[in-house]
């Protein structure tokens, strides 16, 4: 079922609904609802789409070039563009080192930084983990050194998204051993074209090249890099992983998947009837369904409180995660034996579909298994849903 | 109902695990994996060599004679292992099939050469539109003279891609749910009109899309009785059931151990991870699920081979259902305990992670066995 929108939100979601029909290629939809990747070029074709329109970057303020929207806009404008299988937007410079110039940024900083990043000139990564530092980020050892006017910084992140594509990096560092962990970090930002900046590739394993390590061998960043003030990166962080945790409830991403999920199901035959008219599956679809509303009222009322991100941002990240989960396993369960094949050349390539070749079974059920094991990430990523409950326990005085 | 291991058992054991332990180490198994063939044919002979290809195959034809609790330590050592080779297709399934239905000429002309690592068989039964019903067969077989002409298509036909000899599902009466008239055939891989476009599947293991045109094969080739080859599908359905459960305990057993290691190991906030009580008792919970599902196992390899049908469905989806159960627990527990490490390629923890997946969509996933159970 579809909750009831106020009229102006309802309008509203028929205006972006209809822009994204109008605009969006039809073969870059068909890679975002099969679970293929989007190219760069594809990614950037589609943000200048969004700023001819002036919706680019829909969370930032008139003042920096966004499109000013109110929460309940914003809820709408990311709900339909997800429905609609439009390329979920790179979080790492629009939503998370953005906020943080936002607030922090030098004039000088804002100016360069923020109309590249709405135009996509600036693709930004995140150094934030490192090999000894996940769940424990503050823990980090990556070293930067002012030596004059430059940063001399050495050490090596992992996990970092997209590092291949990127041409920005935003990046916390270590600037003073003798602190306390968190009061001995500071967040840079530089080019990834600086000499010594290595990128490896991690493969993981659906067999895709998302993720990479990054190596610093005695790499010089301007000074100017510094991000607010020096030893204060860990304050930063934790503002940007916040507005990370709100983006993460994926709640329109969500009922695109439970549409495709009701397609495949009804597809799929099973003694005579279809597998959706089976009472346990239909069952477990409704219990999707159900937890799915759940989510997006609470995320609601959090918009219409009106307040910062609480508890709310660890609910909206746990209950958002478990839901994609959830509807990847009922996904290759819809596809039953056609979930085994796993093909390589089938849309799983980081150019996008990749084959000409026939797909083996039924062409929607082509990239689910990749999409299962690469989406047990999202309770990994982000602050592991153990640390958000952690935190919401915290706050409870427990 | 038997827990104790009996001398040949404890020997079998000892061989596969040493096999898998000295010949099947991570990049080893990389590079396996990676080649043409997607499987070691040296591995494949040695296999021969050291009897495991011949446990179940009876004396008269080379093999020992032995029964599916022999096999069983053997499934469970290459679970362990996670070994590709196509064990399952041509030794539980091909050769099961042939042992049980085969006339004394074909079991002569085919199970000394799977005993002796000569041949590989695979059993193409699934069709597209299947699912994981085993009397849906649209694939027909028309008599010709003193020939059967086949026509159709099998889907995700384990172990297809190396087997020299196709045991391939045909109606030769009736409608494409009809429970009789399902017939069995011999047809070799290199059969004029079989086409075979093979694939890996999540696991890493081989198996093809198959398609029959036209394809001529003896009368003599028939397995089985003629419209009656349903009960024999099924059973051999069951037996590969059974055996991936061998496969999937021994899987998790091996993947619990090493998320144990890396909790005890793995340092955050200065002390080891596994001194966190919310990841305790998760492992806690895999361990209880390990262990759920070798009770269950032991359930599985007693009626792997029995005779009652109705008793065999039983107790063998009551088997499979737990053992889902139990391999979904273990393998997602491991990958969010081990966290970003058990997303890569590089760390065995999402191989098995991957063997659990694909196992649980192997031979009947929860929701048929769950509804095979209840019909009793």
């Amino acid at each position: 079922m579809d909750l009831k929108y106020p009229d102006g939100a309802k309008q509203f979601a028929d205006e972006v609904r209809a822009f994204v029909r109008a605009e969006l290629p039809a073969t870059i939809k068909e890679k975002v609802i099969r679970h293929a990747k989007v190219s760069p070029d594809e990614q950037r074709l589609w943000q200048r789409k969004l700023c001819d329109r002036g919706w680019a970057c829909p969370g930032w303020p008139r003042q920096f070039g966004g499109p000013g929207f109110d929460a309940m806009q914003r809820h709408v404008f990311d709900n339909v563009m997800s429905e609609e299988g439009a390329p979920p937007a790179l979080p790492f410079g629009e939503s998370m080192i953005a906020p943080v110039l936002f607030h922090v940024g030098s004039e000088e900083q804002k100016a360069e930084i923020l109309p590249r990043i709405r135009t996509l000139e600036y693709w930004f990564c995140q150094g934030f983990s490192e090999p000894g530092s996940g769940s424990d980020l503050a823990s980090l050892k990556t070293r930067a050194v002012l030596d004059g006017d430059e940063w001399v910084i050495n050490g090596q992140k992992t996990w970092t998204s997209f590092a291949h594509f990127a041409n920005m990096m935003f990046c916390l560092v270590r600037t003073d051993p003798a602190a306390k962990l968190q009061e001995g970090i500071s967040m840079l930002v530089f080019p990834m074209s600086l000499p010594g900046i290595t990128v490896r590739p991690i493969i993981s394993i659906d067999g895709g090249h998302s993720v990479n390590e990054v190596f610093f061998d005695n790499v010089r960043a301007p000074a100017k890099s510094l991000i607010g003030e020096a030893n204060k990166g860990w304050t930063y962080a934790k503002l940007l992983l916040g507005h990370e945790r709100t983006s993460i409830a994926r709640i329109g991403q969500s009922k695109r998947e439970l549409a495709l999920l009701k397609t495949l199901a009804a597809d799929q035959g099973v003694g005579g009837t279809s597998l959706l008219d089976q009472a346990g599956f239909r069952a477990r679809v409704a219990a999707v369904e159900i937890e799915l509303l759940s989510l997006e009222i609470t995320a609601l009322r959090t918009i219409s409180a009106g307040g910062a991100p609480g508890v709310e941002a660890n609910l909206l990240k746990i209950k958002g995660s478990e839901i994609q989960q959830t509807l990847t396993e009922l996904l290759i369960d819809a596809a039953g034996p056609y979930a085994l094949p796993y093909d390589p050349l089938r849309g799983l390539g980081d150019n996008g579909l990749g084959s000409n070749m026939e797909p083996i079974g039924p062409d929607e059920a082509a990239a689910l298994t990749p999409n299962y094991l690469t989406t047990r990430v999202v309770t990994i990523y982000g602050g592991s849903n153990e640390i958000q409950r952690n935190i919401i326990a915290k706050s409870l005085g427990l | 109902m038997e827990f104790s291991a009996s001398e040949t058992q404890t020997m079998l054991r000892e061989t596969a695990e040493r096999l898998v332990r000295d010949r099947y180490g991570f990049e080893e198994r990389k590079k396996i994996i990676a080649s043409d063939d997607g499987y070691s044919p040296a591995l494949w002979r040695e296999f021969a060599s050291l009897g495991l290809l011949g446990v179940e195959v009876p004396e008269d034809f080379d093999g020992s004679g032995g029964g599916f609790d022999d096999i069983a330590v053997v499934l469970e050592a290459l679970g362990q292992g996670l070994v590709v080779e196509p064990y399952l297709s041509t030794v539980v399934l091909g050769a099961g099939l042939v042992a049980a239905a085969g006339t004394p000429e074909q079991k002569r002309d085919v199970l000394p050469r799977v005993a002796g690592g000569e041949l590989q068989l695979a059993l193409a039964h699934g069709e597209p539109q299947s699912r994981y019903a085993l009397n849906h067969v649209e694939t027909t077989a028309r008599k010709d003279g003193g020939y059967y002409v086949i026509d159709g298509r099998k889907a995700v036909v384990l172990g297809a891609d190396s087997a020299g000899l196709l045991i391939v599902s045909a109606r030769t009466s009736g409608k494409t749910q009809d429970a009789a008239g399902i017939s069995l055939f011999l047809v070799e891989r290199q059969a004029a009109g079989v086409g075979v476009r093979a694939h890996p599947n999540v696991d890493d293991r081989r198996a093809a899309e198959i398609s029959l045109e036209g394809v001529r094969v003896s009368q003599d080739a028939l397995l089985g009785p003629l419209d009656g080859a349903l009960p024999l599908i099924e059973a051999a359905f069951d037996r590969g059931a059974a055996a991936l459960c061998c496969e999937a305990v021994g899987a998790m057993s091996a993947l619990n151990a090493l998320t144990l290691d890396y909790l005890k190991t793995r340092n955050q906030f200065g002390r080891p991870i596994g001194k966190f009580q919310v990841l305790q008792h998760r492992m806690a919970d895999m361990v209880m699920a390990e262990q759920q599902a070798r009770s269950m196992l032991y359930l599985a390899i007693e009626n792997a081979g029995e005779a009652n049908a109705a008793a065999r469905r039983q107790a063998i989806s009551a088997a499979k259902v737990q053992i889902n159960k139990s391999a979904l627990v273990v393998g997602r527990g491991a990958v969010q305990l081990h966290g970003g490490i058990a997303m890569t390629m590089e760390y065995i923890a999402g191989h098995y992670f991957r063997r659990l997946t694909a196992i649980e969509k192997m031979m009947g996933d929860t929701d048929y066995h769950l509804s095979r159970f209840s019909e009793g």
